[in-house]
Parts: C-alpha cells; structure tokens; sequence
C-alpha cells in the first residue's frame, strides 16, 4: 500500500483535531446574562493578584457587570493599537505619564462628568495623584497606585563602617561623605561596593534636576533643562565618574543590569550601599534577601528650601476611547476608587493609597515598616512629577541619553543639557503650535 | 487563449488566492498607507492631517536621523562582510568529508535557532565587562578586555560578534551551493596543478558566486533593519546612542512617541537605501557572478 495513502489522512486529522481543540480552549465564556468588561492590566504576580481580588470583590457585589482582567505586557503600545483598531478594552492600566499623550490624542474619555456624578473629586485625594491625570482642565484618568521614593540603605554596612544607622544622610554633602566612607575600591581600581549610586536602578534620571531645584520646562513654551540648578544636578552625578572613574563605575554597574527583580540585585547582595527606590522596594527585599538590615529615609536635600525630595510615580486607570461599555467601566472604576477598593488594592501591592483618608487598618496592617514615611512624602513641598507634556517619552529619552553621557564623561554637564534643550526646544514649539492650532491650549 | 488554459489560470489564481488577499490586505495596503502618511502628522489615534515633504525635511535636520543611520550603516559595513566570510569559510570546513559531518553541521547551525530575546540575554553574560566569561578568557591569554557592553567604542564590535553566532542560515544556503560544485572541475584544476588556494579562488568561489549575491543581497536587507537584540541588550541605544539604529528609532518614534507619519517617512528613506544598495550589487554582480546555465 502507498505510505501517503495513510500519511496524508494522519496529517489531515491532526490538524482538524487541533484546530478543534483550540477551538474548545479559546471559545468565549457561556452567556451569563451579564455585560463582561475588558480590562488590561500591566501587573503580573503579587501585583496583578492584588488587582485579581479587588476585580473578583467586585464581581461578587454584581449582578449586572462581570469584569475580565487581563495581564498585558507592554501595555501603553498594545492600548494604542488597540484604541486605533477599534477595539479597545473597556479598562486600560496605564502608566500616569502616560496620561498626556494618550490625552493629547483624545484615545482615553474625560471622566469629568461621571466623577462629578458618582461624588469622586480631587479633595479626596493628595493632590499630586489627582493633578497628575488632569490634563488641560480635564480628568482623563483616576489614580491605582501610588508611590513615592526614598533613600534605602544598608544598615548593616553603615555599622560595617563605623556610621550610625539611625543617622542617615540628610544633605547631599553627608550623602557624598558616607558614600565616601562606604565605598570600597579594589588596588586594580575595580568596583566592589558603592556608598551610592546615582545610576541605580536609573528610572528617574530626569528627576535629580528638580531635586535640585531646576524645572524641565518653564510651563508655557521653554525647556529648561539646561537651567543652572539643572547642570548643578549633572555636576554632582557626574562627579561620582569623576571621583571612583567613569569605566569602573560603568564596568561595575554592568553585573547587574536588569537584575532589579532579582537576587543579584545589588541593594539585596549588598554591592551598593544606598539607592533612591519606591515604597515596593520592601515586596522585592522579602522576597530575595528578607534578613537584609535595612531602612529608608528622606532623600538627603540639596539645599536647606529643598527638604524631603521625591519622585510622584504612579499607575492609572483609564476608559480608552470606543470602548464598547463604558459605563460599566467606569462604576468598576468608582468601586477601585472607593477607600475599601484602593486600601484593598494598595495594601495587596505594598503600596501608599492616594487617598487622603487613610483607614487606622491599614497602617496597621501594612507590612511595610516606613509605610509612614512614604505617605508623608506624599504630601511634600518637594515632591517632583513628570511634565505633562505629550512629548515627555522624547523627552525623558533624550534626558537619559544626557544622562549617560554625563556619567560616561563623553560630554560635560553643561554640554549634554544644552544638546538636549537644543534638539527638544523645537519639538515642544511644534508641540504647544499643534495645541493651539486644536485650540486645546 | 484556449479554455482548458484559461480555466486552469483561474485554477492557479485560485489556490494562489488565500496568499493574494493574505498580500493584499496586511502587506500591499499598509505599504501603499504609509506613503500617504509619511506625508501626514499622523499620531495612529487622531486623523492624519496633510503636511507635504515637511517629514522628510525634518529628518534632514534631525540629529539623531543621522546618528542612527550612521551607526545602521557601520553596523552592516563591519557584520555584513564578516558575517558572510565566517558562513563561507563554515560551509567549506563542512563541506568536507570527514566523519560525523552531520553532527558536526548540526553543532554550527543550532545557534540560529535561539531566539533573537534568548541570544541577547545570553550574551549579556558573555560580554560582561565585569563578570562575563569572555574577559577572563582573553586575560590568560594576555590580552585585557575592554567593557564590551557599556562602552561607545565596544558596543557596536559586540553586537557584530553576537551576529556571527546567527550565521547558520547562510552557512546552510552556501553548503548547497558548494555541494552543487562540479567535482570535474575541481579534478580538473587539480589536473592543472592547482593548490587550494587557487582551487578556491578559481573555481570553488565563482561557481558558488550567485549563492554569494544572495546571501549578500539577504545580508544586506537583514543588517540594515537590525532591531531585536539591540532593543533588549542596549535600550535606548546606550550608550550614548552608540547601538541606537535606525529601525529601533523609526519604532520609538512610531509606537512611542506617537508619530507614525514621521515613521513612516523613515521607513520610505530605508526602503529607497535598501533598493539603491540592492541594485547597486547586482549591477556589480554582472561581472563577477557566474551562472552556471549562462
């Protein structure tokens, strides 16, 4: 008999049996006389279970409304592809400076309205979570989780080195001193531990000029980026290159690139001794190294009016513009933004909550130990955010890119920030020009 | 045209037709939309509105248009030839007739199949200036090795080294080519008193020299869009822009800062480069390829 003859028919069946099968796996859910909601989240593990139980709370309080969540990678270029496909989610998880652009393109719809409605207004919240999703006068989007950012340090090795780990820096002068002190440099002029890296994790690069007292843009039509409080900023970061070498200090850093979420990363092994991180830093410390001597503390200022300085970072919840149910996006929304919901959500991640009422529970509960110290930076004078500006992606690229010159050494402070406000300058010009021409200025 | 012909041609275009509609619709569309918009300031979201050549008179003045193309451009001119003489050279050591060939052609191929993500993080750990395996490796033997990954002068030189772990596919087009060498005309340049040099240069690399055009012409088109492993292992080009190439900022402009029609420009330039250098080789080809029907 011809081997084909029973080859072909095998093959045949195979195919038609997967494709049954995934027919089987993938069909939709049976009809549960409810409207199902969409909902991307970019979370996964501990984070996305947190949002995973605030989701089914809210779907055990429904009759009507069944809310779908799923985690998504790379969640603002899926949003947007999806936004211009015409189908979107009914809820996006976005990242808050996200919010401009997404804004700027009309791709996410005003909230105005139906917070106004359902009694959700911006005295309830810390102002800088609030403001960071209203755009031009308008709410696009309500505040998930917040964070602020302090400085973490080794408690062990501050002893190791004769500091007192109650007394961590308060201004950049001590900050440079006991990094000095905690450094350790091999004879060959290898790294073996840093006092402080101004390149770790380097997720706010941008920040360290208003830590600084400097602007990143004048609010009207002027970058400033290469104002003078914003080379000082520079100055100082490029000063550790200068002082331990650009090459070693690069060469060390490279160890554990992308090894944040990781055993290697070097605030758990002990390779850096102070860093800038967010409230979470303590999920990622119980987690790799939970017998690590630690603590937080403000940033140190680099002038007496520049007290307690951090980073305003937040996620954002948002109803993409086409969505097919936005009205039973939003009261899922109006559910998270409740003080039960965000405690709930904020709690499960380790995180502050952006409300302004905080519940005695979840102090209490929180396992965070300096979880008091993060809401307080919440509300400080210093408390640096993301321009809103729908260039800010460019922006921030360029800022990052100054920022590796400078700490290379291939250009000076001065240098790499007029570089940046030379090739931005123009951008924003066209930028505020399409505004005004919309007459969305 | 008879009948029978006709309705055969309709056969054709038939079978042919999940293909046409397939390049229709995701392929001739898009290509034919993006010369519209890279003549709009179009963001994906909005609607694009009309801007003429102003695009393509931006990229004239964009510094960083030209940093990416200058860096796309030294990129290919470094991997491409080296890329090619390590497949060649491959092929012609398994070419040989040696025992277990077919391992030892499994053994060099089997790096192509690692996806482009896996090869970047692997190479990450090769390449550390600090922890890697390479520079202890390059220390016993005396020589000092530079901060492959973090360093403007050593960045690009790694991205080529780790493009030569991904010559298999060539390798395996030239190892046809050289199976299909007349093995009379090797006998008879031996005859001649050829050594292997001159049996190389003479007959070997002629004869294989249309696989060569292709592989060349491949080399060309894949290097100038390299994206996957510098967009993992260098993000944002660092440093300081020395592995930020073109495609990686055609994409960040696309998808990340919402211009596509800008992108779109972008990719009309890249497309008018790869041609130009597409038919550049193959004028130069005329007179170096040897077919073997000609």
């Amino acid at each position: 008999m011809d081997r084909s003859a029973f080859t072909i028919p095998c093959l045949a069946l195979a195919v038609l049996g997967t494709l049954y099968a995934s027919e089987q796996l993938t069909k939709s859910p049976p009809d549960d006389g409810k409207i199902h909601v969409k909902y991307w989240e970019k979370w996964t593990a501990f984070e996305f279970d947190a949002m995973k139980h605030v989701v089914d709370e809210f779907n055990k309080s429904q009759n009507k409304i069944r809310v779908d969540i799923l985690s998504v990678s790379g969640i603002e270029d899926k949003t947007l592809m999806a936004v211009s496909g015409g189908i979107p989610p009914d809820v996006a998880g976005l990242y808050g400076p996200n919010v401009t652009q997404y804004a700027d393109d009309h791709a996410v719809m005003q909230l105005d309205d139906m917070c106004r409605e359902a009694g959700i207004k911006r005295d309830d919240y810390i102002a800088p979570y609030w403001d960071a999703c209203v755009i031009r006068d308008h709410l696009y989007a309500l505040p998930s989780t917040p964070a602020t950012t302090a400085l973490h340090y080794n408690r062990a090795l501050f002893r190791e080195v004769g500091l007192d780990p109650d007394k961590p820096p308060r201004t950049i002068d001590e900050l440079n001193a006991m990094a000095d002190k905690l450094t350790v440099i091999e004879k060959n002029g290898h790294v073996k531990r840093t006092g402080f890296m101004v390149t770790e994790p380097g997720w706010w690069n941008w920040a360290w000029g208003p830590f600084f007292g400097g602007k990143l843009w004048d609010g009207k039509g002027k970058i400033t980026i290469n104002s003078p409080e914003n080379i000082k900023a520079f100055t100082w970061i490029q000063s550790f290159s200068k002082k331990y070498g650009a090459s070693a200090l690069s060469s060390f850093q490279n160890g554990f690139n992308n090894m944040f979420s990781s055993p290697q990363n070097p605030f758990m092994t002990g390779q850096t001794a102070m860093e800038i991180q967010g409230v979470w830093m303590y999920n990622f410390i119980q987690k790799f190294n939970p017998k690590l001597d630690w603590g937080a503390a403000p940033f140190p200022s680099a002038s007496p009016d520049l007290q307690d300085p951090t980073v305003i970072d937040l996620d954002v919840l948002c109803i993409p513009k086409g969505a097919k149910h936005p009205k039973e996006a939003f009261e899922f929304l109006k559910f998270v933004e409740s003080q039960k919901g965000l405690e709930m959500l904020c709690l499960g991640q380790k995180k502050i909550t952006p409300l302004k009422k905080v519940s005695n529970g979840f102090i209490e509960h929180h396992p965070n130990p300096f979880i008091k110290l993060f809401i307080k930076l919440a509300y400080s004078k210093t408390a640096v955010s993301t321009p809103k500006l729908g260039i800010w992606s460019q922006y921030s690229d360029e800022i990052n890119n100054a920022f590796s010159a400078v700490t290379l050494m291939t250009k000076t402070p001065k240098q790499a920030l007029d570089d940046v406000a030379n090739r931005m300058q123009p951008m924003l010009d066209k930028y505020m020009e399409r505004l005004r021409v919309r007459g969305e200025q | 045209m008879k009948s029978i012909t006709k309705r055969e041609a309709w056969a054709g275009y038939l079978f042919a037709s999940p293909w046409l509609l397939g390049f229709l619709v995701f392929m001739s569309y898009p290509l034919i939309a993006s010369i519209y918009f890279s003549l709009c300031d179009y963001s994906v979201l909005k609607s694009p509105v009309w801007v003429g050549i102003d695009n393509y008179k931006m990229l004239m003045h964009d510094e960083l248009f030209r940093t990416t193309l200058a860096n796309t451009f030294l990129y290919a001119a470094i991997a491409l030839p080296a890329g090619m003489a390590t497949a060649i050279i491959l092929a012609m050591l398994l070419n040989a007739k040696v025992k277990g060939m077919a391992l030892y052609r499994t053994f060099f191929f089997i790096p192509s199949l690692v996806p482009q993500v896996s090869l970047a993080i692997l190479w990450r750990w090769v390449l550390d200036g600090e922890h890697g395996v390479l520079n202890p490796v390059l220390a016993k033997i005396g020589i000092h090795g530079p901060n492959w990954l973090n360093d403007p002068l050593w960045a690009k030189p790694s991205l080529v080294l780790m493009a030569m772990w991904g010559v298999g596919n060539a390798m395996l087009i030239y190892l046809a080519g050289l199976q299909d060498v007349p093995t009379q005309l090797i006998e008879a340049s031996e005859l001649d008193g050829a050594n292997g040099w001159q049996k190389t240069k003479h007959v070997t690399l002629p004869m294989i020299s249309p696989v060569i055009l292709f592989n060349g012409i491949m080399g060309i088109i894949g290097s100038l869009q390299v994206f996957t492993v510098p967009y993992i292992m260098f993000p944002g080009g660092a440093p300081v822009h020395s592995t930020y190439f073109y495609t990686e900022y055609l994409y960040d402009n696309a998808f990340r800062y919402h211009k596509m029609g800008y992108a779109s420009a972008m990719g009309w330039i890249m497309f008018i480069v790869i041609l130009v250098l597409t038919m550049l080789s193959l004028r130069m080809s005329e007179k170096h390829v040897h077919y073997q029907g000609s």
